[in-house]
């Protein structure tokens, strides 16, 4: 059983809020019958742009219709400039918290919140959300995974699932979820790490300790390994062992796992080749 | 508050004269079952008539039995065990809508080298079997397949495929963690190698649990330790758990026929009651092929965690195979596998009764149910486009 906070237990037993502005001035809609969770939200919004009448209908579980009862309380009589800077950790802290497992029911919310404003503000549609596609089962694209990344500095797939679902279907998105997560973080990195010039000892004692402590544990949890053949310049030739050798994949994992790392520990040059024999 | 407990397929109460049972084994005789000294040779005595009535529960001998902790610890011990036996095939079979006890040693053997066949189930949960048949192969080492879905409680034909599989050399193992006890199980007359079962869901404690391994089937020890149950499965026996686990499996004997078809009823009006009582409604399972105990439904357009919430502010014990009461973000694996829809995959509850219910609290339920699906798809934003759609 969850462990919900006392609040989230009103909330959910007594939401407020609840029903329907026949006459709506905004509506924000998110979330699907698939997803298992979906939010509709309708505001009125006075002469003064002050938010006047809230309503939400959510199909979802107890944290989902707690946190759209909390956004409403939230926001009636906000104006819509205040209403805006609403996100996800002000519902959560009036809730007085959400299991993580449960941050999404929050995101949901605030999600909602922003298409209900652009509605009222004339834009037909919310825009399409920017990127690809990387999670199949919830629709998530490269682009929101990235900017939930930055926003909340999230470090692991599950962090990024506890947010917005992202991975957290059928786990074939994983692999790529990790590598937008490590592309972040880097780019952050890198400033610190520029200027530094190792000498070719150091970057392949580097390269080795890197394999050993962040590759290899990986890819043993699938049967495989790696093995570092040669270091040229800048160019770092390995062989995959096991069942990396054969996995239709390789090159994923080489690019954006393999390579991701060396160039987190080592170097942002490094450049990684596979040597089949 | 009343508890009104109907979750039956995760845990029953321990009964009452299974605990009167085994509680001198917790304090006047203590002795180690292993033990030379007659302290502890009566123990051991109690334990080998504990085995005698479990093995006289599912027609085997008790030499077939082998107590373990867990029906999960049963499930890895079988497969293990076969694959063990036959290290040079790769191949290995179960279904779709197995207990994670099994679907997830099978997900681990495939990362391992083998290659397993995830046979489908249909819209009412019941195998596909031309599939099973059609890929078994000389390099099958084992099927796995349970007796009787711990969701749904459909009940698969065992018999027939221990029949079909027999000339095959291939090791049988069925998971009966949830058909033990419910229905009448009898390996002497059914052609399986190994089957699983655990106390704690027919009114022993948590902790108990056997795997029978028929006369002659290789088998390799999963837990090496001391010679308790003759080398294969090393450690001090849980004695009071074993002994309570005996009283058990004496006492199904005596009331199956008669306690399942008195729960059989009342799960019966409570089946029929909320498909009357309650529009947009789906029956999970095949209606006639199933657990006497086990009534799963999907209310369409609502969330099963919210449902069970709710019911649970009235005392009522249920489960859900929603997204939301697990860690996953999707419904459960057995609803997805049958292709229940998304609209009712997520509003999923499982209701399972045990001799312990009564017909008030089937009342109790008829009476308050409607009433939380009813609040629920009043909040829901697809429930009045359903409902003007189907007008």
């Amino acid at each position: 059983m969850w462990e919900y906070t006392d609040e989230v237990k009103d909330h959910f037993l007594n939401p407020r809020n609840v029903g329907e502005i026949e006459d709506a001035d905004g509506v924000g809609e998110v979330g699907s019958m698939a997803c298992g969770d979906a939010l509709r939200l309708m505001l009125k919004v006075d002469e003064n742009q002050r938010i006047a009448d809230v309503k939400f209908q959510t199909f979802g579980c107890a944290s989902a219709i707690a946190s759209s009862s909390a956004l409403t309380e939230l926001v009636k009589g906000m104006t819509l400039e205040e209403a805006e800077k609403i996100t996800n950790d002000n519902i959560a802290e009036y809730l007085g918290g959400l299991p993580k497992e449960k941050i999404h029911c929050s995101v949901m919310g605030q999600d909602a919140l922003k298409q209900a404003i652009l509605n009222y503000r004339g834009v037909r549609e919310a825009p399409a959300a920017e990127g690809n596609v990387v999670c199949e089962c919830f629709g998530v694209t490269d682009k929101q995974i990235e900017d939930v990344v930055k926003a909340h500095d999230l470090k692991t797939i599950e962090d990024v699932t506890d947010y917005i679902k992202a991975g957290g279907g059928c786990g074939n998105c994983h692999e790529n979820i990790q590598a937008i997560i490590d592309t972040v973080h880097k780019r952050e990195a890198q400033p610190a790490a520029a200027g530094k010039k190792l000498t070719n000892v150091e970057k392949i004692k580097r390269i080795e300790e890197t394999l050993e402590r962040e590759v290899k544990p990986a890819l043993k949890k699938d049967g495989g390994s790696i093995e570092l053949i040669d270091v040229e310049g800048d160019t770092v030739y390995v062989k995959l062992i096991g069942t990396c050798m054969n996995c239709a994949t390789s090159d994923v994992t080489l690019k954006h796992f393999v390579e991701a790392k060396l160039q987190e520990f080592v170097t942002p040059e490094l450049v990684v080749k596979e040597v089949k024999q | 508050m009343t508890v009104i407990y109907m979750d039956n397929n995760a845990t029953t109460r321990v009964a009452d004269a299974v605990l009167d049972e085994m509680m001198p084994y917790f304090t006047e005789f203590y002795g180690n079952p292993s033990s030379m000294h007659s302290f502890g040779g009566q123990v051991g005595q109690k334990i080998s008539a504990a085995r005698g009535k479990i093995a006289e529960l599912i027609g085997a001998s008790p030499e077939e039995i082998i107590f373990t902790g867990s029906g999960t610890e049963s499930d890895n011990t079988a497969i293990m065990a076969a694959l063990k036996a036959h290290p040079n095939k790769k191949h290995i079979i179960t279904s779709r809508v197995e207990h994670p006890a099994i679907k997830n040693l099978f997900e681990h053997l495939a990362k391992t080298g083998y290659r397993v066949t995830w046979v489908p189930v249909d819209r009412h949960g019941m195998l596909d079997l031309d599939y099973l048949y059609a890929h078994l192969s000389d390099d099958t080492a084992v099927v796995s397949l349970m007796w009787a879905n711990n969701e749904t409680g459909v009940i698969f034909p065992i018999e027939e495929i221990a029949d079909r599989l027999r000339s095959r050399g291939i090791v049988f193992h069925t998971d009966a963690v949830q058909a033990v006890g419910k229905i009448p199980v009898d390996v002497g007359r059914t052609g399986v190698d190994m089957l699983s079962l655990s106390g704690h869901k027919l009114y022993a404690p948590k902790g108990v649990a056997t795997l029978y391994v028929k006369k002659g089937t290789r088998f390799a020890p999963f837990l090496i330790g001391g010679h308790q149950e003759r080398g294969r499965r090393g450690g001090t026996e849980n004695t009071p758990g074993i002994i309570g686990l005996g009283k058990a499996a004496e006492l199904a004997g005596e009331h199956l026929q008669d306690d399942m078809a008195r729960v059989k009823s009342l799960r019966d009006k409570l089946e029929s009651a909320i498909l009357e009582n309650i529009p947009n409604v789906l029956l999970n399972g095949d209606k006639d092929r199933r657990l006497p105990n086990t009534l799963s439904v999907s209310f369409e357009y609502v969330e099963g965690e919210a449902i069970l919430l709710m019911l649970d502010q009235l005392g009522i014990c249920a489960s859900s195979g929603s997204a939301c009461t697990s860690g996953s973000l999707e419904p459960s694996h057995v609803l997805r596998a049958m292709g229940v829809p998304f609209t009712a995959a997520h509003g999923s509850i499982r209701l399972s009764l045990s001799v312990y219910n009564t017909d008030e609290e089937v009342d109790f339920v008829i009476d308050n149910l409607p009433a939380v699906i009813d609040r629920l798809r009043h909040m829901s934003p697809f429930w009045k486009r359903a409902a003007c759609q189907t007008q």
